[in-house]
């Protein structure tokens, strides 16, 4: 059976366009040390390190993870490199969360990154390969036929991207490592922003970033140690779950896809989640692109299919709007997206919020959260549910 | 001998996993007619009907490749069509040799929610100038510039064990020939000969003091396996090649800071791994370059009695991403043949042996 396991330590970088002032590692040890310091930890302590980024293309670098062993203290150690596209930081957390679970190690240190501006992501994603048509440049210009989908089956009013747009921006105010800090942002800046591809102007996609994401995931007896030697909580991790499905296949719904609700399905049975918007006091999910919000409020069952809209226009998800089910209050892949990385923001925000450590974006009395990313063409998720309270 | 139906004393983990499966395509120095997915489809089609099973009865896939070799992102997305995942599956991916993907598995597997998993892994060689692609995997600020590929780090390392007294030459090229000669008994085999040390060691230098037989041949290929856990490995396979001990660790990255002579990462991991808690029949060692096999049979304290590389290894076909994976592969196959009862299966990754993950594989 699997064993407890906790969030013992969160570190992260601030992410912006371009960290020209450090190297590659250089960025992975400002968070690595960052989540070290958290859990009253140093190097000497880790069993095993976990590495997650997306395509290498992103920095030149291939399998940076053998340049990085000496930069995060893996040297003598086991060392891994996961890579699922988009949802790599939170199946990373995984891989590193299991190998506690399974009883295998004690403390790992999973560490996430991207240092993109090293590259070019848009080119390194759209690079033409033999036989295959070029159908798109940049992810916006996949999901952007999917959400104008969406909108048709829903019957969404146009706007409602733009206020997913608004709000994490809105968030990000609150969050000192965000990429994005635009304090004028609003509904007439998005909309004033340039069409890139219809519907998502300019402003309702992620930044490109450079940034790094770490955390320390611990045994119930590290945890218990880490705890009476900081003062700071652990987050339980009360389930875990993965799915992928193919990419072109003609039975998926690309809108709303079954690896989706399946991982949904498979992660709420195992923490015991009946009815997820009254269940999690929060979430951080993957929305890149503003429209995703209401998508996955449907298919992560926080309301009926055809009405995340309604929820998104609602309030419902704001922090600043005293929403009774805030989404993204760190900003979300709206505010920062170093590719890599972004999953494991959003894992590591979640497991911030139910210890109480989320600063300004802290939301009161958060005992449960989510954390979902997803990656790929809509195929690949990574969830997972921590908590204030032990399994 | 222990009555079939039991399990072998572990030293990793606490449930005992087998490989019950295995397949691999027939290495190529170029696959021209077919993608990665077309190369992987009847492989994964042989591991599941070698055994009578379908993907239905793993509940966790994992792979290993490298999207570099492709030169373009996601390149084990489309991979992924060569199982089919619908309905969707748990399903995870490492950016490393499938052995790294099936020691992902064997983690889970010990958490006992799911019983068997789907391992596999592919790399083609011919897409591009392996050299310059593997150049990049280096420090990218004081050693990838130089554009130092493979081969020459392996140079360095051999000659290395040349300046401290360590056998080359002549070891070098009886291992050689004793890995090729044993590779035309491999149907799988790219390249297998019978040829002398002598007639070896009068070829030409690739790079000073490595002779052509001493390198890799360049290889397309992709290969998959079957693990099982418990019962259900008795369910599937007669005799499963169970993993007694699996572990893997890594050293520094700067060939210049390291000991080049030793594999103290490989010293480690065979401990873990208990390699030298009984007798070794057989080790598949993934030693890209001739000299690397004296220092890992060394590193695992292997003595004359231990047949190495008898598949040829991977001087006979070297799949990137897939060699180490082989490994295991081949050593499970000796044990379902009753040829082993215990065998040490090995991968390495990064330049000059950076990385290493040792298997003992036992069949009761």
């Amino acid at each position: 059976m699997a064993e407890r396991c906790a969030v013992i330590g969160v570190g992260q970088t601030v992410c912006k366009s371009k960290r020209e002032d450090v190297s590659i590692a250089g960025l992975v040890r400002e968070a690595a040390v960052m989540a070290l310091e958290d859990a009253g930890l140093g190097f000497g302590d880790i069993d095993a390190v976990v590495v997650g980024k997306a395509p290498d293309m992103f920095e030149g670098v291939m399998m940076p993870e053998l340049y990085l062993a000496p930069a995060l203290g893996a040297v003598g150690k086991p060392m891994f490199r996961v890579h699922t596209a988009g949802s790599v930081g939170g199946s990373t957390s995984l891989v590193a969360a299991h190998l506690v679970a399974s009883g295998v190690h004690e403390r790992v240190l999973t560490v996430a990154f991207e240092k993109q501006s090293d590259s070019d992501a848009m080119w390194a994603l759209s690079v033409p390969q033999p036989f295959s048509a070029p159908l798109l440049a940049g992810a916006g210009g996949y999901f952007a036929p999917i959400i104008r989908s969406y909108m048709r089956r829903s019957g969404a009013p146009r706007d409602i991207g733009m206020m997913v747009a608004v709000k994490d921006r809105l968030h990000a105010l609150k969050n000192p490592y965000a990429h994005l800090h635009l304090p004028d942002i609003s509904m007439q800046m998005v909309e004033e922003s340039i069409m890139l591809w219809d519907p998502l102007h300019y402003l309702e996609s992620c930044p490109s970033s450079d940034g790094a994401a770490a955390m320390v995931i611990g045994s119930e007896k590290a945890a218990g140690s880490a705890q009476a030697a900081t003062g700071r909580p652990p987050a339980w991790i009360h389930g875990m779950a993965m799915r992928s499905e193919p990419t072109m296949f003609a039975g998926r719904d690309q809108v709303n896809p079954r690896a989706s609700r399946d991982c949904a399905a498979d992660l709420y049975k195992q923490a015991g989640i009946t009815n997820p918007r009254a269940d999690f006091d929060m979430a951080e999910v993957y929305v890149p692109f503003s429209w995703y919000e209401p998508m996955w409020l449907e298919s992560l069952g926080f309301c009926d299919e055809g009405d995340g809209w309604k929820l998104t226009q609602s309030g419902a998800t704001s922090m600043v709007e005293n929403g009774d089910i805030p989404w993204n209050c760190s900003g979300g892949v709206l505010s920062s997206n170093p590719i890599g990385a972004s999953g494991m923001l959003r894992f590591l925000e979640t497991a911030l919020q139910v210890r109480g450590l989320a600063g300004e974006h802290q939301v009161d009395g958060v005992r449960r959260a989510l954390g979902q990313a997803y990656g790929g063409g809509s195929q690949f998720f990574a969830m997972w549910v921590v908590a204030s309270e032990k399994p | 001998m222990s009555p079939k139906g039991s399990f072998p004393e572990l030293t990793s983990g606490r449930r005992p996993v087998g490989v019950v499966s295995f397949a691999q395509y027939d290495n190529v120095r170029r696959e021209d007619a077919r993608n990665e997915v077309e190369m992987l489809l009847p492989v994964v089609t042989e591991v599941f009907g070698n055994i009578g099973i379908t993907k239905d009865d793993v509940g966790f896939i994992c792979s290993g490749s490298t999207d570099y070799l492709i030169g373009g992102p996601f390149s084990f997305v489309a991979a992924l069509d060569a199982v089919g995942v619908w309905p969707p599956r748990a399903e995870s991916h490492v950016e490393m040799d499938g052995a790294w993907a099936l020691y992902e598995a064997w983690v889970l597997l010990q958490e006992g929610e799911i019983d068997a998993a789907l391992v596999y892994a592919f790399g083609r060689s011919s897409m591009g100038d392996l050299s310059q692609v593997l150049a990049v995997q280096l420090d990218p600020y004081y050693l990838a510039p130089l554009w130092p590929d493979p081969t020459a780090l392996a140079a360095l390392q051999a000659q290395a064990m040349i300046d401290t007294g360590g056998g080359c030459g002549g070891a070098c090229a009886a291992g050689a020939r004793r890995s090729r000669k044993a590779a035309l008994s491999n149907p799988k085999a790219q390249v297998a000969y019978d040829r002398s040390a002598e007639a070896l060691l009068k070829e030409d230098y690739a790079v000073a003091p490595l002779r052509r037989h001493a390198l890799p041949p360049l290889t397309d290929g992709c290969a998959a396996v079957v693990l099982a856990a418990g019962d259900k490995a008795y369910e599937w396979c007669e005799r499963p090649a169970f993993i007694t001990g699996i572990d893997h660790r890594i050293e520094t990255h700067s060939v210049g800071a390291r000991d080049l002579t030793v594999s103290p990462s490989t010293r480690v991991a065979g401990e873990k791994a208990g390699v030298g808690a009984k007798k070794v029949d057989i080790a598949e060692l993934h030693a890209p370059f001739a000299h690397q096999e004296l220092i890992l049979s060394a590193a695992l304290g292997l003595g004359d009695g231990v047949s190495l590389n008898p598949s040829g290894g991977a001087l006979a076909a070297n799949p990137m991403m897939s060699a180490g994976l082989i490994r295991i592969g081949e050593a499970a196959q000796r044990i379902w043949s009753g040829d082993a009862d215990r065998a040490v299966a090995h991968a390495t990754s990064g330049p000059c042996l950076q990385q290493n993950l040792v298997a003992v594989l036992e069949g009761v």
